[in-house]
């Protein structure tokens, strides 16, 4: 009596047309939150990116143009290492249907 | 010392180089081996045309002039190239599915097929980017210079023309020898794209080569370098918020509009996946770019003498330290830069112009009569062809009569805000259904507008705008001054233009696309664009674009209903005489499909439809029955909606009827009420004022006492003679009465009925024909005789003849049996012929005694026994017919 | 000199009580049974009181009573209204249209004849 009627549940799944499933596999939920990640991503750039315009520009207490040199490119490594990272996820599978935007 | 011939043969070598990958390219694409040129990381560095001479030479000018702002120019993209997840993931997808062929044909496909739109972008895209090809004529032209004169900075227009017109010459060459050579659907170039690639590894190497020279050459390490950077005039950030972030946002933006950009992004993307190698790969390639240009400016400004030009620093700065092989590798990069985008940008301005303006126009010119044919072939390569070197002349002689013009980033970014302009049009398209045509096209023509008023005209130097228009306004209209509008002064004049133009242009374009209403063909190509992911799992390709019947079958189906479907195309295919049920798709076929169609779904929609399936682009089978199934569910919503409001006002109407009849019956009620209160309260009168004269009236005669007393009698009598009628005609009504059925002979009824009406009185005669009243009756005979007798009765009482003569006719027919009672009187008025039947309906002004029930109780009994009562006009007395069906005279009821 | 009543009526039995119980309180009755020509007779007759049944053949009272009120000889006669229908709308119509007195049939002889001789006393200062 283990055999729990497979056939059976489907049927009683048939009737509604299920797009995206309630819950997920472990893979499948991954991935999604990877997708959010990708996502995420240019926001947080943006947000880095945007610190300079709280930089002083007066000439006494500026920040000297080697730190905000390092600064920039920092977030630009840390940027393109993220990008790298996720694309090896996202790669890893095709899109699930309606995923997008 | 570098020669200026051993220049010219360096480069010549490098161009026959690229000639070569290029054709190499080019045959591997053709023996079908393309593996390699599919390589992800052949897609990032085709991208590198972002950084043009512009960035190569300009940008280190730009940090020596303005410290970090070049850097914003990098940003953007990078952030773009990041979000890939976002934006370009879509426009990939779109574009691969879609066919487009270039940012023009983006936004016209997407809003329903404009060419109207597509000859706007394709405009804004060339005076936007003309400008930007004469600028790389003008760097190659300078770094020429630079071997050619090392120092001299001014030599004679003529030679510099001269240069121009020979890289401009060269270039339109190698594009149109490699940007036509096919003819793609998908207009993928694999020669070219593999010859900019390599080009972007050149300037690569030849920046970071200049870039580790003056580091680690001349500045003696990072640390040293960092140093000298702070020590320097550089040495702090001073960098205005507004153009930081807006220069930040403008780049990202153009990235995405510039037409070379979308050429490559978009058009020669073979693979989605590229995209995900390029999300990491193409902001490093960017940060490498930049890496070392500040260096580079910081020992520049340092080494350099002043006033020199800081835009040539990457090969001025080699060429004063002894280093000429560096120098040379460092031309090459600056050239590379140069001609990659020229390149790039030649090809998909001539997609655009030769798509939207050139093709249109031949067309209308040759009566739109060339169906796919060789023809059309020839006249589209021969069209791309001289739209490149139109492209490529324009730039050259923006360049003749700019005459070099002001520092080379300043024309870059002019052009940026210019073609950014496409954006809110772009993004709207692809994540805003509500988008449409018209707020497209307003959006653009007016940010196109505001920048060639408050940017481009002013850019181009004094000969574009009068002095007083810049300084005072059009026409002395100070708040439309080119550089304030609206007053708003102390802004700088790129990002005031910027924010004008994007700010109304957004404005314009929401608006008007909320106000106005979209074509059929619009709404789908809008569902198409906004929902790319849910229609459809990748691009598919029609089989050398011929119709398939099964596909329109199908499609037939899910929009006539598959009998019908089913028959039209039998029908079809016996009239081609085909074997088959399926007749062959051609254009007389297509043509009585499409009007069909047009039925069901409209003209625009099955003209789109139709001509999707047989044209075998942009819209996949699925799509096509997505919005089948789409508009029947509509249609079948829009019938159960029809059908829901009909009952509704079915209802509404039976309510309101129902109503009526209420208010009706309340009315008759009260009629009624007052009518018996009547008829019970005047007998009553009678009854109780002569009984109180009896009582209280001493000394009445006995023949008073007697009269009265009868009265009284008479009275009581007409009050419960009222009240058996009243009671008979409640029972007759209400359907309760049970009928006695007998049989018997219509004579001997009449004989009671007479008997009984005349009782007593011989002033009415009856005139009878026996012999016609023998017929045999199964019937309620009571009943019939009480009918008969209220007939008599009635002309006894009202007949005002002077021997009052009542006419009893008897006829009979297969059907029925009329009894008809005629008397010899005034009759009854037509006006009142149709009361008579009604309750208390009494017509003469004598009291005649009745309570008015006798007709309508007669009627009842009629009803009830299967016949009929009514008056009979035509006659001078008063005349009423009796109707009995001839067959048992018995209702249902 | 004998007041004159005129009824307006069309029950005969009625008419013939209501002329019965007035003749016997001293007074002339006449007597009227068409709705038409009813409001001639009240300018011919020129009674003291007239009393009007509302449901007669031809025309109906509360019209009679309305046209008798329009003109200035009959503006300020005593009429009496006599009508079957007891309902308090009829009362209404016939105060509005400016009757004297109003009773429902069925009466008592006795009502009528105080009603009556409430709206013309019969021995007054008139004569």
């Amino acid at each position: 009596m283990t055999d729990r009627g497979e056939s059976g549940r489907d049927a009683g799944a048939a009737p509604e047309r299920i797009k995206s499933p309630l819950f997920l596999h472990r893979d499948s939920y991954r991935r999604r939150r990877i997708m959010d990640a990708a996502r995420f991503l240019p926001v947080l750039g943006l947000l880095l990116w945007s610190v300079p315009l709280l930089w002083s520009a007066a000439p006494e207490g500026a920040v000297s143009s080697s730190a905000a040199l390092t600064y920039i490119f920092g977030v630009w490594a840390i940027l393109a290492l993220a990008a790298f990272v996720l694309s090896l996820y996202l790669g890893r599978g095709e899109d699930e249907p309606g995923s997008g935007g | 010392m570098i020669t200026l011939n051993v220049l010219i043969a360096v480069c010549l070598t490098y161009v026959a180089f690229l000639f070569a990958v290029a054709f190499v390219a080019e045959r591997s694409a053709l023996r079908g081996r393309v593996r390699w040129l599919k390589a992800p990381m052949v897609y990032t560095l085709s991208l590198s045309i972002y950084c043009t001479a512009w960035t190569f030479y300009g940008a280190v000018g730009s940090a020596a002039r303005s410290g970090f702002e070049y850097l914003t120019i990098y940003l953007g993209p990078s952030l773009v190239m990041v979000g890939w997840w976002w934006v370009l993931r879509k426009l990939v997808r779109i574009g691969r599915s879609q066919r487009i062929t270039s940012v023009a044909d983006l936004i016209s496909s997407r809003y329903g097929k404009s060419n109207l739109l597509a000859i706007c972008v394709t405009v804004l895209a060339v005076v936007g980017t003309t400008p930007y090809i004469a600028l790389q004529l003008q760097s190659v032209t300078l770094s020429f210079e630079v071997f050619a004169q090392p120092g001299v900075l001014s030599p004679e227009e003529g030679a510099r023309s001269y240069t121009a017109l020979w890289v401009a010459f060269g270039l339109a060459t190698f594009t149109v020898i490699f940007g036509t050579r096919n003819l793609d659907a998908n207009e993928r170039h694999h020669g070219v794209v593999m010859a900019i690639a390599v080009e972007a590894v050149v300037k690569l190497a030849a920046l970071m080569a200049v870039g580790i020279f003056v580091v680690w050459g001349l500045s003696g390490g990072a640390a040293q370098t960092l140093a000298r950077i702070d020590a320097s005039e550089l040495g702090q950030w001073r960098m205005d918020g507004g153009r930081w972030a807006g220069l930040t946002l403008l780049s990202a933006a153009a990235f995405l509009c510039l037409p070379r950009m979308f050429q490559v992004l978009i058009v020669e993307s073979d693979d989605e996946g590229h995209l995900r190698t390029a999300s990491w790969a193409f902001p490093l390639y960017l940060m490498l770019m930049s890496l070392f240009v500040v260096p580079i400016a910081v020992v520049g400004l340092d080494l350099m003498p002043s006033g020199s030009n800081p835009d040539l620093f990457v090969l001025t700065v080699p060429l004063a330290m002894g280093q000429e092989g560096l120098a040379v590798l460092s031309f090459l990069g600056g050239f590379s830069s140069a001609t990659s985008m020229v390149i790039v940008a030649a090809i998909a301005l001539s997609t655009m112009v030769s798509n939207h303006i050139v093709m249109p126009i031949w067309l209308r010119f040759t009566g739109g009569g060339a169906s796919v044919s060789g023809d059309v072939r020839h006249v589209v390569l021969l069209s791309r062809r001289l739209s490149i070197a139109g492209v490529v002349a324009l730039g050259y002689v923006y360049y003749s009569l700019s005459g070099g013009g002001t520092a080379l980033a300043t024309i870059g970014l002019v052009s940026f805000v210019g073609l950014a302009q496409v954006l809110p049009a772009m993004l709207g398209g692809i994540f805003w259904r509500g988008a449409t045509r018209t707020g497209a096209m307003g959006g653009l023509i007016t940010g196109f507008a505001i920048w060639l008023y408050t940017l481009f005209l002013p850019s181009i130097g004094t000969g574009a705008l009068p002095e007083a228009v810049m300084s005072q306004g059009p026409f002395g209209l100070g708040w439309l001054q080119p550089q304030a509008l609206f007053g708003i002064t102390g802004l700088d004049p790129l990002m005031h233009a910027l924010l004008w133009s994007m700010a109304l242009n957004v404005t314009v374009f929401v608006g008007l696309s909320l106000t106005s209403f979209p074509s059929p063909l619009e709404r789908l190509q809008g569902a198409q664009f906004v929902n790319i992911f849910d229609h459809s799992g990748g691009p598919r390709s029609w089989a050398g674009g011929v119709a398939q019947t099964e596909d329109l079958m199908i499609m037939a189906q899910r929009i006539l209903g598959a009998r019908e479907a089913q028959a039209l195309f039998e029908r079809e295919a016996r009239r081609q005489g085909a074997r088959g049920t399926l007749p062959d798709p051609n254009p007389g076929f297509l043509e009585t499909l499409e009007k069909e169609l047009s039925g069901s779904v409209g003209a625009a929609t099955a003209h789109a439809m139709v001509g999707q399936i047989v044209g075998g682009t942009s819209v996949s089978v699925e799509d096509l029955m997505a919005v089948a199934d789409e508009s029947a569910q509509l249609m079948e919503y829009s019938a159960r909606l029809e059908a829901q409001s009909d009952e509704l006002s079915r209802t509404a109407r039976q309510v309101r009827e129902a109503n009526l009849k209420l208010t009706r019956l309340s009315v008759q009620k009260d009629a009624f009420l007052t009518q018996i209160s009547h008829e019970l309260r005047t007998p009553m009168t009678s009854i109780r004022a002569f009984s109180e004269i009896l009582r209280d009236s001493p000394g009445l005669t006995a023949a008073e006492q007697s009269r009265y007393a009868s009265i009284i009698h008479d009275e009581a009598i007409r009050l419960t003679r009222l009240l058996d009628d009243l009671l008979d005609l409640s029972v007759l009504e209400n359907g309760q009465v049970n009928l006695n059925l007998r049989q018997g002979l219509l004579g001997q009824v009449l004989d009671r009925a007479a008997a009984a009406a005349n009782d007593g009185g011989l002033t009415l005669r009856i005139r009878r024909d026996p012999r016609a009243e023998e017929i045999m009756l199964i019937t309620d005979l009571d009943r019939l005789s009480q009918v008969f007798i209220n007939l008599i009765a009635n002309a006894r009482k009202y007949c005002d003849a002077t021997s009052p003569e009542l006419t009893i006719e008897v006829r009979e027919d297969a059907e029925l049996l009329v009894i008809d009672f005629i008397d010899n009187g005034t009759g009854v008025g037509i006006e009142a012929r149709d009361m008579i039947f009604e309750k208390f309906a009494r017509v003469s002004d004598r009291q005649a005694g009745g309570a008015g029930l006798g007709l309508a109780i007669s009627r009842q009994i009629m009803t009830r026994l299967g016949g009929e009562i009514a008056y009979l006009p035509g006659h001078a007395g008063a005349a009423f017919r009796v109707t009995l069906p001839r067959k048992l005279a018995m209702a249902a009821q | 000199m004998p007041k004159q009543v005129l009824v307006i009526e069309d029950e005969p039995n009625i008419i013939e009580a209501i002329s019965f119980i007035l003749s016997r309180d001293g007074w002339t009755v006449r007597t009227h049974s068409n709705g038409v020509t009813a409001v001639d007779t009240v300018l011919m007759r020129k009674p003291d009181v007239v009393i009007l049944d509302v449901m007669l053949p031809g025309k109906s009272g509360y019209d009679i009573l309305r046209e008798l009120r329009e003109m200035p000889e009959t503006s300020a006669l005593p009429i009496l209204m006599l009508t079957a229908r007891g309902q308090a709308k009829d009362r209404e119509l016939a105060e509005r249209a400016g009757v004297s007195h109003f009773m429902t049939k069925p009466f008592s002889n006795a009502e009528v004849l105080d009603a009556v001789r409430a709206l013309v006393p019969p021995v007054g200062g008139a004569t």
